[in-house]
């Protein structure tokens, strides 16, 4: 055998380090290969859904015979052609896959729902042969708004309560109260790579897909049941997705299973790739809200009792939208102790998109309600919204208890927010800037500045508590080589170097002895969506949960064989010191092979301590909290409504941070993505019920110049996990997004000064150039 | 003359003959070539994920590098030229290039899928330009689109590259791009048919004037903008086309008796610095029209000669008093630029003429004339009001008004009622509300995505307020962008 490494004190690339994406050097040499850029198979075929033209409509005539005989078509699958279940549904089975039949004709509800696919030898084919279906609505007027829907009695879901005291009492009884409502939009993913997927026929029943989607299993159990065959039959694969935000975590089974269908009934590949006009037309977004509020509160600001109606626009179709609007609700106290609340929440529903899940997951709208109202009693006050902000927070970790029981009769046990916000006002120079900004607000007539601090506390668990699970396959070949795998899907956060780095540590091992290999579900079966948060969590838990299985033979096998104690054993960095003697690792994994101790071992993670019961609405629905808090200054033109950002200065509590680049990264990206959701990005509907901003032309997400031209953005350095998670760490992927809440404030913050002070603003979002405007023209009694 | 699509590839010469002319270059290098690291991301030149360098040949014969939106170019715009993708970057050892390296170790790749074509733009600007300062990088990637890092480590990546020892293997094949393009250029014309579809590309514009004259019927394609979206979204497939591209003559920019004459096929990019010298404000509209990518490709001719009422050069050059050059085989009419928009979709362009050029003629007092560009974003976003303002005055009263509209009304267009409310009057803020007032009998937009009707009246007149107090109080700060911008 030949030298190895070098006897080192530490291995390289380990947990804790800010070692770099592990496709950092393939994404920049355009080497890495997403589910479009698989060399395709000579005789794929490529597909097109057919959209429906209507918003709300029964369909009197589907006539596909064109289609067939178009030049190029080799399929058409109808409503009429699904061996199984037509259901895309992922919770309760109330959204078709295909609404277009021959036989029965069928009903859509939104514009741009599917009706049906063609699979032809190119895709022009296929996008031009559906032009030759002859598809006759009887239409019906849609219900577009949450204002059409909450007045047409068009739910979802009976509505659902969250309370805890008696708000309207503590109300009523309260110094000083105030009331309002605040509007806010949806917001696209926008992932850069548009949905896709492709198809294998296998043998008898099986196909092998590869899809850009968050969550294969749920794809593989969709899939399955539409084909009409068991869940072994269908294998999904993702290696790595070009960003999906939620976007992708329902959204993608519809191509996957149009695939499917396709591959299974030509025997032939089948790929489809949306392109992005239809993928946003067709695909979830994020919801937009209205809600309504009450608060009661004393002369300090503190809060005493409190009601929210929370009214989420879902679309057509459940989804996710339960959860999502469970979410919200649980985050409508953010970091605020909240003495007596009344939470409802309505889940309209519409002939538009159904909506989906989308970073925060109904949590950044739940906090834009609180925010809105602890902005105003600060107004209220003629106080800096930030000293109310301060007496209403959750009391610190270990104090007396008296102030930590959520509306949903959780105790906030882990409270940090006291002390970012401390460090973070003292390095964002909050006091005098806002003296400053006050003076240069008053010489000039034009521009106006704002500043605003907005805390965030977000709960981390997947509120559904079964989800709350996870899975891992590591192998050691023969090599000393480590193949990980496990159910969460890199795409984009950095999650396969993290876990990566969790089994390095874990092994002791470099990291560059370690291949993450493409996320299957024949490699480990029932995982749960990469989604709320939790990949690193669960998935690097799962993975360690494998890794000590693996020592623990590998220690018995010493044991066994040399003739030691088990505490004589001990993994150095790349090596093993078995009593006196070091062997390296590899020597020893070659050893062990040939001793005939298993190299193989699954991981299992199941989240601790948490329980909900939703009828009571009582629970722990949370392991822990993730803690951060933003500053922003924005400025605004009077005359226009054009806005910026100046300067943003962010302090975010990831715990001990597996990676401290990539959660940098996480923290900075996600405050960006939450900012364009609430000043740039607005999703437009015509009366008909089309979607007007469709593509980038129209539907604008943060350019590089939006970013604030002087942001600072640092992790907490005190930051550690209470809980028994990966590390110490906390989860990264959605807290930081609900910090861009703070871009909102300090346009309102600006818009304010436009009225000299005199009113409040009770600015919408998004903040459009035409919203800021006419908040302007507002406070100042235009 | 050719008959093949002749342009070279990372190096290598290759010759089309048989494709539709129409490909878009992204289709062809990800499904012809299985050159998969240039991805689509919008199909509409407006993500920047497909981005690629062209390299050719200027009027002197120096290596010009642009970045351009792959999805949007069609085959035929490229023969004569060279493709730079990002495959061509790394070193043939496999070393990555210094923009790859400052990349990757910043930080600056998430999901990775923006990320060659950031790549890309950061590597045309590293061979062209000097290291950039942060609103120079700003504009340099504001037509890239990442949706997962929020920018600030490819900001860093952008300038850190050139810090970074150079990549000798790079240098010598920008020399040796050079001497490829010059073989190319014996090529001249095209005239390339496959599938009954027609892509003449001549070089003389006396050629090209004669085709489109034999020809009234084909497609005028120049920086494919604006076409290259009728082929990807709304399946156009011209059955022929004429490219300005290849006429030098039509690309020309320079002083012709006072003026600076603007040729049709001049983009943007190239157009930019002339007319920023005469009315610096056309200039910082110029720099927040489309992106880096767009004004690399998208000419002044093509976004005059379209039509549109929301193309942001037409209320620009009418406020400047423009006149436009209109010609047919060997006869030429000038016209005033406002006449030539006669209503919605409708042009004052006959069979078989196309526009030559543009007259710009020098202001009277430089940086008199503004424009003010509404949008929701500020970079690489279509215009929901542009006013463009000119008002001379003698002894305190307005002489002349030139005020000119686009996302106004159907056409862009001069507000005649507004215009006449100033005239003779003393330049006052009354004078310029009853202008403000007047603009709603020149005016009634409509509401979409972009704007509501409402906001378009209202952020009119209030671009008129603006003007007039950036005139009257120069200390009162009214700029959130650009070079005038009050806060940084």
């Amino acid at each position: 055998m030949e030298m190895r490494d070098e006897i080192r004190a530490k291995i390289r690339d380990g947990a804790d380090e800010p070692r770099r994406h592990d496709s950092a050097d393939k994404h920049v040499s355009g080497a890495a290969v997403y589910a479009d850029d698989v060399r395709e198979p000579r005789d794929l075929l490529h597909c097109f859904i057919a959209l429906s033209a209507k918003a709300r409509a029964r369909l009197t005539k589907v006539d596909l015979s064109a289609v067939r005989t178009a030049p190029g078509v080799v399929a058409v699958i109808s409503a009429d052609d699904i061996p199984g279940l037509n259901d895309t549904g992922p919770v309760v089975h109330d959204e078709p896959m295909l609404a277009a039949s021959e036989a029965t004709g069928g009903e859509v509800h939104y514009a741009g729902q599917a009706l049906y696919v063609v699979a032809a030898e190119t895709v022009g084919q296929a996008r031009a042969a559906a032009k030759l279906a002859i598809i006759d609505y009887a239409e019906a007027t849609p219900i577009l708004t949450i204002a059409e829907a909450m007045a047409a009695g068009s739910l979802l879901q009976e509505p659902y309560r969250m309370a805890r005291g008696d708000a309207r009492a503590a109300i009523d009884s309260a110094p000083r109260r105030l009331e309002g409502r605040i509007s806010f939009g949806g917001q696209d993913q926008f992932y850069l790579e548009g949905q896709i997927a492709i198809a294998w026929p296998g043998e008898d029943d099986a196909v092998h897909i590869i899809s850009s989607n968050q969550h294969p299993s749920e794809c593989q159990r969709i899939v399955a049941h539409i084909l009409g065959v068991a869940a072994h039959a269908v294998t999904v694969e993702v290696r790595r997705l070009g960003g999906g935000f939620g976007g992708k975590e329902t959204q993608g089974n519809l191509m996957a299973a149009a695939g499917a269908l396709v591959a299974k009934a030509t025997g032939r590949p089948a790929k489809v790739r949306l392109e992005r006009d239809d993928d946003m037309v067709l695909t979830g977004k994020r919801h937009a809200f209205v809600i309504d509020y009450e608060v009661g509160f004393d002369d300090a600001g503190r809060i005493e009792g409190i009601r929210f109606e929370q009214m989420a626009r879902c679309g057509w179709s459940l989804d996710l939208s339960a959860a999502i609007c469970d979410r919200a609700m649980f985050h409508a106290d953010n970091a605020y102790y909240l003495p007596a609340a009344e939470i409802v929440s309505y889940r309209c529903r519409t002939n538009t998109v159904s909506d989906t899940a989308f970073r925060g997951f109904g949590g950044p709208q739940g906090m834009m309600g609180i925010e809105r109202v602890i902005d105003e009693i600060a107004f209220a006050l003629s106080r800096d919204p930030l000293e109310v902000r301060r007496v209403n927070f959750y009391e610190p970790q270990d104090g007396p208890g008296t102030r930590v029981m959520t509306p949903y009769h959780m105790a906030v046990e882990d409270s940090v927010i006291d002390r970012i916000v401390e460090d973070l006002v003292e390095s964002s120079d909050y006091a005098a800037r806002r003296a400053e900004i006050r003076e240069w607000n008053a010489a000039s007539p034009i521009l106006k500045r704002g500043l605003a601090l907005t805390p965030v506390k977000f709960g981390i668990s997947f509120t559904t508590t079964h989800l709350n699970q996870a899975g891992a396959l590591v192998h050691i070949y023969q090599d000393g080589s480590v193949m990980l795998n496990h159910g969460g899907v890199e795409m984009g956060q950095g999650l396969y170097v993290k876990v990566a780095q969790v089994a390095a540590s874990e092994l002791n091992i470099d990291l560059d002895r370690i291949r993450v290999t493409a996320t299957r579900t024949d490699k480990v079966p029932n995982t749960s969506a990469t989604a709320a948060s939790s990949g690193s969590d669960m998935n690097g838990m799962a993975v360690r949960d494998a890794c000590k299985t693996l020592k623990a033979r590998l220690v018995r096998f010493a044991c066994e064989t040399m003739n030691v104690t088990e505490t004589e054993v001990e993994f150095l960095p790349n090596r093993i010191r078995v009593g006196s003697q070091e062997i390296a690792f590899d020597d020893f994994v070659k050893q062990a092979y040939m001793g005939r101790v298993p190299l193989s071992a699954t991981g299992f993670y199941a989240t601790p301590k948490i329980h909900w019961d939703k009828a009571a609405a009582k629970g722990r629905p949370f392991y822990y909290f993730a803690y951060g808090a933003a500053v922003s200054e924005a400025v605004i033109d009077t005359l226009t409504g054009e806005n910026r950002l100046m300067r943003v200065d962010i302090l975010h509590d990831v715990g001990k941070s597996l990676n401290p680049a990539i959660d940098l990264g996480q923290v900075e990206g996600g405050f960006v993505q939450g900012a364009g959701w609430l000043t740039t990005e607005e999703l437009c509907w015509n009366q008909r019920g089309e979607l007007t901003t469709h593509a980038p032309s129209t539907y604008k997400i943060p350019a590089c110049s939006d970013r604030a031209p002087d942001m600072r953005v640092r992790l907490w350095a005190e930051g550690m996990n209470r809980e028994l998670t990966i590390r110490r760490s906390k989860a990264v992927g959605e807290p930081p997004l609900m910090l861009g809440i703070s871009a909102l404030q300090a346009i309102s913050d600006a818009v304010c000064a436009a009225g000299d002070y005199a009113m409040y603003p009770a600015l919408d979002a998004p903040a459009t150039p035409e919203r800021v405007l006419a908040a302007v023209e507002r406070v100042r009694g235009g | 003359m050719s008959k093949a699509i002749r342009f070279i590839l990372n190096g290598e010469t290759v010759e089309i003959a048989d494709l539709p002319p129409a490909t878009t270059l992204l289709n062809w290098l990800r499904y012809d070539r299985c050159l998969t690291g240039t991805k689509e991301g919008c199909a509409e030149g407006d993500c920047g994920a497909c981005t690629v360098a062209i390299r050719e040949l200027d009027a002197e014969g120096t290596l010009v590098t642009r970045p351009v939106n792959a999805c949007i170019q069609l085959l035929g715009m490229l023969h004569g030229k060279e493709v730079v993708t990002v495959e061509r970057l790394a070193s043939p050892a496999g070393a990555l290039h210094p923009v790859q390296a400052a990349l990757s170790e910043c930080h600056g790749s998430q999901c990775g899928f923006c990320t060659p074509g950031f790549v890309m733009s950061m590597w045309v600007a590293y061979r062209s330009e000097p290291k950039p300062d942060l609103a120079r990088t700003n504009d340099l990637l504001a037509g890239n689109l990442c949706r997962c890092t929020g920018y600030g480590p490819i900001i860093e990546a952008t300038a850190q590259a050139y810090d970074r020892p150079r990549a000798a293997w790079d240098d010598a094949d920008a020399e040796a791009a050079a001497g490829r393009l010059a073989n190319l250029a014996a090529d001249g014309a095209l005239d390339y048919a496959a599938g009954g579809k027609r892509f003449r590309a001549p070089v003389t514009l006396d050629e090209f004037a004669a085709l489109v004259e034999a020809h009234p019927e084909a497609t005028i394609l120049a920086g494919a903008t604006d076409v290259g979206l009728w082929v990807t979204k709304h399946a156009f497939d011209p059955a022929q086309v004429i490219h300005t591209g290849r006429v030098a003559e039509l690309r020309a920019i320079r002083e012709v008796d006072g003026a600076l004459w603007i040729g049709a096929g001049g983009t943007y990019a190239e157009a930019r610095g002339r007319i920023a010298a005469l009315y610096p404000d056309i200039g910082e509209l110029i720099r927040r029209l489309g992106a880096t990518q767009v004004r690399a490709a998208g000419t002044i001719g093509g976004n005059i000669a379209n039509g549109s009422p929301i193309g942001d050069m037409p209320p620009a050059l009418i406020a400047a008093g423009a006149t436009l050059v209109l010609r047919q085989g060997a006869e030429r009419r000038e016209l005033a630029l406002e006449d030539y928009f006669l209503d919605y979709g409708k042009q004052d362009r006959r069979p078989g003429e196309f526009v030559e050029g543009v007259r710009l003629p020098p202001p009277e007092d430089r940086g008199r004339l503004r424009c003010y560009k509404l949008t929701k974003r500020f970079d690489q976003d279509i215009t929901a009001v542009l006013g463009c303002f000119d008002v001379a005055l003698e002894g305190g009263a307005v002489t002349a008004a030139r005020l000119a509209y686009g996302g106004m009304a159907g056409i862009p267009k001069r507000a005649a009622h507004a215009e006449a409310a100033l005239a003779g009057q003393p330049w006052s803020e009354s004078t310029v509300r009853a202008a403000m007032a007047a603009l709603e009998r020149d005016f009634t937009p409509l509401t979409d995505m972009r704007a509501s009707a409402g906001y378009r009246m209202q952020g009119a007149k209030n671009l008129l307020l603006k003007y007039f107090i950036e005139t009257t109080q120069p200390a009162t700060a009214t700029r959130l962008v650009g070079a005038g911008a009050a806060v940084a």
